[in-house]
């Protein structure tokens, strides 16, 4: 095998293992940092450890919003099926409105009390979060055209 | 009557493309026979008539949205008479019609520039405008066919129903045509290695430098200016969210940085000749699919205007087609070419060639994170819907990244062929001292202390002392050989301003009445209070937050919350006060009552830091650039290339 040849292989071997190294990262990247997307009524199937990052969505429960000290603001979230109680200590999205959709970033505390860390609630009229619309439609409240 | 004449130059520019593709073809494959050089003729002037009637379909629309024509449907959904000036026409690209019309006025005006510039022999460029006439039709066909933006509606509404007040902003008025510069600016580099393939050409990488350049110019400077508008519109501090939008942009820019470098070799020792074909192809094929993630609604962002099935169905199929196609041609063609001349383990190649490979892994990295959550949502059908955050890229693109960077400096300084390590490490040991300096200055001046921060200011220092010690060693040279230098030293200032602002952002959020205070890092604000303003189209309520030094008033600060009666909706106008080297930032939150508001306020260290560098990367392309046209128009030593 001459120089070149062997210079070679060993790009390519190195290639190879980069690769490799490359593919386990994403694997174990994927693995341990996506964030689930459920609605209230999939967290009511399921059983989510408290502490566990996920995303929960659906709309705003009319009359639920309560502002406590501080920042701190508790609101309800539902599908029409299933509620689930939120707490946020933030400034709420410009859009967060009673009676749309909003979709929260955290993780259950043990009392069963979803504590979120990141609240986003619709950019424009004209639009409802995806997940939150096809959560509405396996709950059977989606109305096309809004409400 | 402005929607006729808009719809009859969209149709012209149709048949001009469709004549350019095969006349541009026509011409590549002929020869030197007369028929050829009519083709390559007839391509030519196609060209530059497909730009001149997309510019007027173009100039149409603005129009109609300037004159708010309601007639059109275009108009009347996005726009409102009540709109200040500037932003009826940047409402033009404001949604999906307009902005596709955009699109496709950018890929005219790169073929114009094919056209004019000749660069490259002449097969070679009639080739390249047959495959930019191929992309014209098929972008044209989309448009009439599924995003028209002159339909009427009848009857014409009196008034609009406005553009999303998100969107009326100064930073995202340009924001989407210095994108589209950049992305659709692939497609030149695109139809040059199509052409090559086709002609057996080996002068395209030099003949389409130009149009990298600018291409990936612009996309900094777009992708720059996105960040940027996130950063103070959007009101939560962030920069980069790796949303997948953001990363639609980024993924163009990571492979188009890699073109640029490979494409280096290639024209300089005739290293990589394929693979550079093959970046040249994946750069605008990137391009394609973010347009299609943007464009076909299936990503839930600011930018998903359309979410008709039938257009994404349509940009699938056309991106599938020419993907394919053109890997199709590289797996056909790419075996004829010859092979490079050979090069040693320690050489400038090597050096390009491990940029290549981490920019190429840090793509891969990112296009997993972007795409599997739509993968796993289409596989599961919608069951299982989760996304990809900041961690993973964290874990991922991050260290690559990071070693790529470690390495950056070596490039310049070793030679084409065969490279000396020790004498580049003699050269660069200076830089080394400037990393030890930024790394001992971190660790005092900022707490608390990161081993990540300390690490990425070393880099940083290392990156800049690097340049400048190239910068010294150049002194003399002309404007062109200090190009690389300028990059290199704009990633090291990114670095800086990216680093600092994420580790060490201090952060404040409080429910404040008038005269009441609050602290965010080292500064002392006093609310006093809120006015209502009226501006153009919107109702502000405007607070007023002192900055206090020592129980003075130092400066006043002005965040809003701005309502728009016509859009029905309302955004937050941040306040940021700058010193250059840090960011007093302010928003205004919720209304508590009795004169109580939240408010929520950063100091970002070294924030402006993020976009300075990457305007000083811009600049380093400006410089490459200015060189080639320069060589060009005086012509007087075409055989001295650039030291980039």
């Amino acid at each position: 095998m001459n120089a070149k040849k062997r210079r070679r292989l060993y790009f390519a071997a190195a290639l190879v293992a980069a690769g490799g190294v490359l593919a386990v990262a994403i694997v174990y990247g994927l693995g341990n940092n996506v964030l689930y997307f459920y609605s209230p009524s999939d967290l009511a199937a399921k059983h989510v450890n408290p502490g566990v990052a996920f995303r929960i969505g659906g709309l705003v429960e009319k009359a639920s919003v309560h502002h406590g000290a501080g920042a701190d603001v508790r609101f309800i979230v539902t599908d029409g099926a299933r509620d689930v109680p939120i707490d946020y200590n933030g400034v709420l999205p410009a859009l967060f409105r009673e009676g749309q959709g909003v979709v929260a970033t955290g993780a259950l505390d043990t009392s069963g009390t979803f504590e979120a860390t990141e609240i986003l609630a619709k950019h424009d009229e004209k639009y409802m979060p995806p997940e939150v619309v096809a959560a509405l439609k396996r709950s059977g409240r989606w109305k096309e055209g809004g409400e | 009557m402005l929607g006729e004449l808009g719809q009859l130059a969209l149709c012209f520019a149709l048949a001009l493309s469709l004549v350019m593709s095969g006349a541009g073809l026509m011409g590549a494959k002929a020869g030197a026979g007369i028929h050829a050089e009519l083709a390559r003729r007839v391509a030519t002037a196609s060209a530059l008539g497909l730009l001149v009637f997309v510019a007027l379909a173009f100039g149409t629309l603005v129009t109609a949205f300037v004159t708010s024509d309601f007639s059109i449907a275009d108009v009347a959904n996005n726009s409102h008479t009540l709109k200040p000036l500037i932003y009826k026409i940047t409402g033009v690209w404001g949604n999906h019609e307009g902005s596709m019309l955009l699109w496709v006025l950018v890929l005219s005006l790169y073929a114009g520039a094919v056209a004019f510039l000749q660069r490259g022999g002449e097969r070679l460029t009639s080739a390249a405008l047959g495959v930019q006439g191929l992309l014209a039709a098929a972008f044209l066909l989309f448009i009439l066919f599924t995003s028209n933006p002159f339909l009427r509606i009848d009857p014409a509404p009196f008034e609009g129903a406005g553009l999303n007040p998100l969107l009326q902003d100064p930073g995202l008025a340009i924001h989407p045509p210095m994108l589209y510069a950049g992305y659709v600016g692939l497609s030149a580099s695109f139809s040059y290695a199509a052409a090559a393939l086709l002609v057996g050409e080996e002068g395209w990488a030099r003949a389409a430098r130009p149009f990298m350049l600018i291409a990936w110019m612009a996309l900094t400077c777009g992708i720059a200016l996105g960040s940027w508008w996130a950063y103070y519109e959007l009101g939560w501090g962030g920069f980069w969210f790796w949303d997948p939008v953001e990363n639609a942009s980024l993924m163009p820019w990571l492979v188009a940085t890699a073109l640029l470098h490979s494409a280096l070799a290639t024209e300089r020792s005739g290293a990589f000749r394929t693979w550079t074909l093959l970046l040249a192809i994946g750069g605008f094929s990137l391009s394609l699919i973010g347009t299609f993630l943007v464009r076909s609604g299936v990503l839930s962002s600011v930018h998903a205007f359309a979410s008709d099935p039938t257009r994404g169905f349509f940009i699938m199929v056309l991106i599938v087609c020419a993907i394919g196609a053109a890997l199709a041609l590289f797996a056909w063609r790419a075996p004829t070419l010859k092979g490079g001349t050979s090069f040693d383990t320690v050489s400038r190649e090597s050096a390009l060639l491990l940029n290549n490979v981490f920019l190429v892994g840090s793509t891969a990295a990112v296009f997993v994170g972007t795409l599997y959550p739509l993968a796993l949502d289409a596989l599961t059908h919608g069951q299982q819907k989760i996304s990809v955050g900041p961690p993973y890229y964290a874990l991922t693109f991050a260290p690559i990244f990071f070693a790529l960077l470690l390495l950056v400096p070596f490039g310049p300084q070793l030679g084409w062929r065969r490279g000396d390590l020790k004498a580049s490490l003699r050269m660069l040991s200076p830089a080394l001292g400037l990393a030890a300096v930024a790394a001992l200055v971190v660790l005092t001046v900022a707490s608390p202390r990161f081993v990540t921060g300390t690490l990425a200011f070393a880099v940083a220092g290392w990156l800049i002392g690097a340049s400048i010690l190239d910068f010294l060693k150049r002194r003399g040279a002309r404007a062109a050989a200090f190009a690389a230098a300028l990059a290199h030293a704009g990633l090291g200032v990114t670095l800086m301003g990216v680093t600092a602002t994420s580790l060490w952002r201090s952060e404040a959020l409080d429910v404040v009445g008038p005269g009441e205070t609050m602290t965010v890092g080292p500064y002392t604000l006093r609310f006093d209070g809120v006015t209502q303003v009226q501006g153009a189209n919107f109702q502000a309520t405007q607070a007023h937050i002192a900055l206090m030094d020592h129980g003075r008033v130092a400066s006043v600060l002005k965040p809003e919350s701005r309502v728009y009666p016509v859009e029905g909706q309302e955004v937050a106008d941040t306040a940021i006060r700058t010193t250059g080297f840090s960011d007093l930032y302010l928003a205004l939150g919720d209304n508590r009552g009795q004169g109580r508001w939240t408010v929520r306020a950063y100091v970002s260290p070294l924030a402006p830091f993020i976009w300075l560098g990457a305007l000083v990367m811009a600049l380093g392309g400006a410089l490459s650039l200015w060189g080639r046209l320069r060589i060009r128009i005086g012509a007087a030593s075409p055989a001295v290339q650039p030291a980039e």
